[in-house]
């Protein structure tokens, strides 16, 4: 054989380099330990959970608030990836949510918050003692010592397992903790000896007798939070989500913070609300960055235009209490989320004017999901509605398993019928298209088990269905290009230029008609949600592969195949046969029983 | 031996038809099938499913050893239509039907009741929203709206706004046929059903874009000059794409008919069935529009264009002056068989043209002079 002129590519080191790029996602598939597909919701059931809706006196809620928070839930829940999810209206006040998956805890947790984002000034905080206990003393909420990193919470250095000796600190603000005495008595608060570190411009309206818990109340008009926030006990793990506190129309609110932190939760009185949730338009999660000084993940968020702007001015405000006392509650923002404090980062390095925020906390309880559903639950808004989880429960499959086996044995038998096609109409052509069809199928297997694991890609039974059918589909291109070989022959030409002459022309025919079927898959994954969604990524996924598989597999091989006796000579089974081809052929291949290679 | 020949052909990649030259044949097939369809969705209206429209859903307490096929048989039985979703949502059985009145809810709930021995007070039902709701349907038709302005906006440069066009609204003839094919035949539309239309989207142009990249290379050539029309030269591209076109089209849809006809009859109706139908006939009518309503179309499109009306004029005169040609050699062996048929001939242009050899020579040879100026002046012109 001719050695392979210039122009004509090395047909055999493409077809290894396919062949390895198959092993490697082979061994990224047996390294991740999934050697199966994920199946949805339909296939392999999951896990359902009944929010019902909270209303005062159980009145039903108004039915387009429901269709909201549908819609909102829904987004929430696709928003999480490709799986599909189902969430709909069942009765007045419940919402039926479907995760593909058992033990789909933590989706199940966070699509069902209100989500309700609110930014209000911190103007006193200090711990809370847990469970009514009165600690004699506790540690110094200390925001305000200095060295917190720009968004430590307030209770971020206070030091684990309180003990009352600690109280004796000279930063002050020791409070006594909460007690359960409605006067709280310093009993245990060592020496309040500090003075309050209120700023000293504001003039208290209501006049708090600081000594009483050695804190400033200054500023604060409101008796009766500042009643609540001395009553307050926050739970040891965070919480709860005192009464009227996710409420935007309040001016000053009493809440606890969300986490225990190191031990203690922080419990706040909050200014009037300077930034709403609703001003937000955008968050995503961020991973830790310790040379930026944040050690957690983080969500960023982004607001609209007036949100920038009230934004910007509660950070003003803050940072100018900063300056004027680094110890000031003041100086804190804190971010409320559905009641409860999610941190209250102290603005100490000016005003935030370029419409961004970021929430983070300590690393132990800003993981990566905790960012990412908390960055999902917030991108989508606020629910109109509170719900609770009524009730969870682990789904069964609504399809049997018999659906499944079915529409794999009937898919196989399709192929096979392909296969049989190709055989007889393209005889030793017809091997390469079965090959890669082959290819094709393993390819396809391969992506769709890696991807399950990476994207949360879950297969149901149309997905199943529309895979095999596009493999089929997926003969159209090596169709394209057997025809254009068949015309080459035809006119005359020899085999080996017509490979390369007939795949100049094939070429831009598949990568046209692939642009388009990819066209759609894109349109569809980007702007279509829940099922739809998944069907598009599965069909942009096997166009993909469609074009690598007659790139990298189909063409070479013809390529390499054409240099063999039996191709190359045109023999008569080959399917390339240029008497067979041409007007006066012999007898089609129908009539053909024995075979003669044999 | 004939069907030899024809299996023979097909082999060879010699079928050919003149589709292109009876668009009227093919308009009229798919106005008559498009207004069916049509008439089809106005009158029965689609019959969608649970998901789209909400139904009703039955919580029943789990007997010990109950089945799916036990508690589907029991709420069949009660007289719900259709094919009732059944799941085991922790201790209960979750059965979520069609919309029931009040009277069939009572009948569900008796019949479970008497077949798995749970006593009827302790079913519950409630009414279901969809779970393919408003907002899904919303974005799926936005979606597709942005698709078509997109697809539209890529052919033009990839091709021209004519290919473009032709594909659309090939695209849209298969949609609404499908579609009209589910009003008719009552099938009901699950979200199966939906993701098969969207597969068609993908799959009808994707035939329309091949049959034209063939047109696109086999017209190229094509200038006022050129022996044949536009037309022509499409339908020599069809015929040569054809046989690719059944190809692929057979090896698309043999796996769909097999999901289609195996798995409807092996397991009964329900997912395999609903997106395996609306490939199905989704397919078939895509193959048909590619060829027979897109090819057409875009011919019927191009023709209007000035380069290749021009072309068609050029041909017909030349065909014209052909046909004159013929004829006067007809008529010069007429000549040698009789000489009356030579004098009729001569009589005649001695009549429109009496007494004047100039004259006479200006008619017969007009015509013939008319085309050639033609084509000299375009010279000139270029």
């Amino acid at each position: 054989m001719a050695s392979p002129s210039s122009n004509v590519p090395k047909p055999g080191r493409t077809l290894l380099g396919f062949f390895a790029v198959l092993g490697i996602l082979t061994v990224i598939m047996l390294l991740q330990g999934q050697v199966t597909p994920k199946l949805g919701l339909d296939l392999a059931g999951g896990t359902t959970v009944t929010l019902t809706a909270k209303t005062e006196g159980g009145k039903t809620p108004p039915s387009s608030q429901m269709d909201q928070a549908v819609k909102i839930i829904n987004q929430r829940v696709n928003g999480l990836g490709v799986s599909d999810a189902e969430v709909s209206k069942q009765g007045t006040n419940n919402i039926i949510v479907s995760v593909g998956g058992a033990g789909q805890q933590q989706v199940v947790d966070t699509i069902g918050k209100t989500a309700k984002l609110q930014f209000r000034q911190v103007y006193a905080s200090g711990p809370s003692t847990p469970n009514g206990q009165p600690l004699p003393s506790a540690t110094p909420s200390a925001s305000t010592s200095g060295s917190p990193s720009p968004s430590a919470t307030p209770s971020g250095s206070s030091k684990p397992g309180a003990k009352p000796s600690d109280s004796s600190t000279p930063r002050g603000r020791a409070v006594s903790g909460a007690l359960a005495a409605p006067t709280p008595t310093p009993s245990g608060s060592g020496k309040p000896s500090a003075t309050p570190s209120g700023t000293p411009s504001t003039t208290p309206t209501t006049p708090v007798d600081p000594n009483a818990a050695g804190q400033d109340f200054s500023g604060i008009d409101d008796p009766a939070v500042i009643k609540q926030y001395q009553a307050l006990v926050c739970s040891p793990n965070g919480g709860p989500t005192v009464p009227g506190s996710n409420n935007p129309a309040l001016k000053w609110v009493a809440a606890c913070d969300q986490k225990a932190e190191n031990g203690q939760v922080t419990k706040y009185i909050l200014g009037p609300v300077r930034v709403e949730g609703t001003q937000v338009s955008g968050a995503n999660s961020l991973p830790p960055d310790p040379q930026n000084n944040r050690q957690s993940w983080s969500v960023s968020l982004k607001f609209k235009g007036q949100g920038t702007k009230q934004f910007g001015d509660v950070t003003s405000d803050a940072y100018k209490a900063y300056q004027q006392n680094p110890s000031a509650p003041q100086a804190q923002v804190a971010i409320i989320l559905d009641g409860q404090v999610v941190s209250a980062p102290q603005i100490r390095e000016g005003a935030i004017t370029g419409g961004t925020a970021s929430i983070d906390g300590p690393a132990d309880s800003f993981t990566q999901s905790y960012a990412d559903n908390l960055a999902n639950v917030l991108k989508y808004g606020a629910l109109p509605l509170e719900f609770q989880q009524s009730s969870i429960d682990e789904v069964s499959s609504t399809l049997g398993a018999d659906q499944l086996h079915g529409g794999l044995i009937a898919g196989a038998i399709g192929l096979g019928l392909v296969v049989f096609y190709c055989m007889l109409y393209y005889q030793g052509l017809g091997l390469v298209a079965v090959g890669s069809l082959v290819v094709a199928g393993a390819t396809t297997y391969l992506s769709v088990v890696i991807l399950g694991e990476g994207m949360g890609f879950r297969l149901t039974l149309p997905h199943i269905i529309g895979l095999i059918v596009s493999i089929g589909i997926t003969a159209d291109s090596f169709i394209v290009y057997f025809e254009r070989l068949r015309d080459e022959l035809r006119a005359g030409r020899t085999l080996r230029p017509s490979v390369e002459n007939a795949w100049k022309r094939a070429r831009r025919t598949i990568l046209v008609a692939d642009a388009v079927t990819f066209i759609a898959a894109l349109v569809l994954y980007f702007l279509a949600v829940g099922g739809v969604r998944g069907f598009a990524f599965a069909m942009g996924l096997t166009t993909l592969i469609d074009v690598v598989v007659v790139f990298f597999f189909t063409k070479p091989l013809v390529a390499l195949l054409s240099r063999t006796e039996f191709f190359g000579r045109g023999h008569r089974f080959s399917g390339l046969n240029r008497a067979r081809l041409r007007r006066n052929g012999p007898t089609p291949p129908a009539a053909r029983t024995k075979s003669q290679e044999a | 031996m004939a069907k030899n020949s024809v299996l023979s052909r097909f082999y060879r990649g010699e079928l050919s038809a003149d589709i292109v030259g009876r668009p009227k044949i093919w308009y009229s097939i798919s106005g008559l099938l498009i207004i069916f369809s049509l008439v089809g969705l106005l009158v029965q209206g689609l019959n969608f499913g649970v998901e789209f429209k909400g139904g009703s859903v039955f919580t029943i307490p789990a007997p010990k050893g109950s089945s799916i096929t036990d508690v589907r048989t029991a709420v069949t039985g009660g007289g719900v239509h259709g094919d009732p979703t059944v799941q085991k949502a922790g201790s209960n059985w979750r059965v979520t039907t069609e919309s029931l009145t009040s009277t069939e809810v009572a009948k569900v709930k008796q019949n479970v009741s008497k077949d798995l021995g749970v006593p009827a007070d302790k079913i519950t039902t409630q009414v279901v929203g969809a779970s393919w709701g408003g907002e899904i349907s919303k974005k799926a038709w936005q979606a597709l709206l942005v698709f078509m302005i997109l697809i539209i906006a890529y052919l033009s440069v990839a091709f021209e706004w004519r290919m473009a066009l032709a594909a659309v609204v090939a695209l849209v003839h298969d949609l609404v046929i499908t579609a009209g094919v589910y009003a008719w035949s009552g099938f009901e539309v699950t979200p199966a059903t939906l993701l098969g239309f969207l597969t068609i989207l993908g799959y009808s142009l994707y035939d329309a874009v091949v049959v034209f990249d063939m047109i696109k290379e086999v017209t190229r050539p094509l200038n006022s000059s050129s022996k044949i029309t536009y037309s022509e030269a499409a339908n020599q591209a069809l015929s040569s794409t054809l046989v690719r076109s059944l190809n692929t089209s057979l090896v698309a849809i043999l796996p769909v008919a097999a999901i289609l006809f195996i798995g409807t009859t092996l397991f009964g109706a329900g997912t395999l069935k609903d997106l395996s139908l609306s490939l199905f006939v989704g397919m078939i009518v895509g193959t048909y529009s590619s060829i027979c309503v897109a090819t057409p179309l875009l011919v019927q499109l191009k023709e209007r264009e000035p380069k290749y009306r021009q072309l068609r004029e050029n041909i017909a005169r030349r065909e014209s002056s052909g046909k004159r040609q013929a004829k006067a050699a007809k008529v010069a062996k007429a000549t040698a068989v009789s000489d009356d048929a030579v004098d009729d001939v001569d009589d005649v242009p001695e009549d429109d043209a009496p007494a004047s050899v100039t004259v006479r020579k200006v008619v017969q040879t007009g015509p013939r002079q008319q085309p050639k100026k033609g084509t000299r002046q375009q010279r000139r012109g270029k």
